[in-house]
């Protein structure tokens, strides 16, 4: 994976696939603690204490009754924080959902970029309409939110997944992050 | 505090409902999109893209994309399956930006499968 938004991607897929209604996805930078966070939160399925304990292993999938023997997302994920001097975290509970979160050292040289979280995010939208999203973006003590809940109400029979409702989402994030973008250099 | 203005997002709601209102309901086909760990790493994202901007260039309205997990070639990733109403899905493989946007106006637009590309013709449907 080249950068965080792609490990976001395949981690929110998971949730997808445990079938959650709400995903929430929240990243947050602090360049006073030198910290970079990321936290992807479902109420899908959920799993129970071994299941938590063997996901950072590369050769455990939750897929193993499909036939699949090996899942990968979350050791590349945990691979990419240990890289940038970080962890990972994983609270779970079986019929509540799942957390994953990610830290990263701000400033480390292996510390991947966020990438293009604004097409990940969107991707993610428009591919399952009927699951809604909550992104949130801290920079410092800026702060940025979509809800597709809220987005929902707004359109009342528009689809969520309407190309002209996504690229309105996408210029929203991509705006927001260019406007930020001083803040994070200083 | 930037929020998504309700204001932009009621002039979308205005201009789109007035398409909407001519839609049909039924889908014509569905784009599936690998998406597992493999496809995500070898550019699934990308091809993702690549595709809605075709949907939306091309406007049309009974074409949906969707994601699944990995279809277990992931050597061949990033795979999109193609299914067209009443014709058998098509398995393709090894994409690229370019591939898929030929893919997008020979099959889905054109109804012709992009043979040279495909990996599968037929087998199961998510219909």
């Amino acid at each position: 994976m080249e950068d965080l938004s792609l490990h976001i991607l395949d981690i929110a897929e998971n949730s997808v696939s445990a079938g959650a209604s709400v995903i929430q996805i929240k990243i947050t930078e602090d360049i006073k603690e030198n910290v970079l966070l990321v936290e992807i939160s479902d109420n899908g399925e959920g799993m129970d204490e071994n299941a938590v304990k063997a996901v950072t292993d590369p050769f455990f999938t939750t897929k193993a009754e499909r036939g699949r023997r090996v899942g990968l997302g979350i050791p590349l994920l945990a691979q990419a924080a240990r890289e940038a001097d970080g962890d990972i975290s994983i609270v779970s509970e079986k019929g509540r959902g799942t957390t994953i979160k990610a830290r990263f050292q701000h400033d480390h040289i292996d510390r991947k970029p966020v990438g293009d979280i604004a097409m990940t995010l969107t991707i993610l939208i428009s591919a399952n309409p009927e699951i809604d999203f909550v992104f949130e973006y801290k920079r410092n003590d800026q702060f940025y939110e979509v809800d597709t809940r809220e987005i929902r109400e707004e359109l009342e029979d528009v689809p969520i997944n309407d190309p002209a409702v996504i690229k309105f989402i996408k210029d929203s994030i991509s705006k927001w992050l260019s406007d930020t973008k001083s803040i994070m250099l200083e | 505090m930037a929020k998504l203005t309700l204001d932009d997002l009621k002039k979308i709601k205005e201009k789109q409902k007035a398409t909407f209102a001519l839609r049909e309901g039924g889908n014509r086909a569905k784009i599936t999109v690998h998406m597992g760990t493999c496809g995500i790493a070898a550019g699934a994202r990308d091809i993702m893209a690549a595709l809605m901007d075709e949907i939306a260039r091309a406007k049309v309205e009974d074409v949906i994309t969707t994601t699944s997990g990995c279809a277990g070639l992931c050597a061949r990733e990033p795979m999109v399956t193609v299914e067209i109403l009443n014709a058998p899905p098509v398995k393709y493989g090894d994409l690229t930006d370019e591939k898929i946007r030929d893919i997008f106006r020979e099959h889905i637009l054109g109804g012709k499968p992009v043979e040279k590309y495909a990996l599968v013709i037929g087998s199961e449907t998510t219909y």
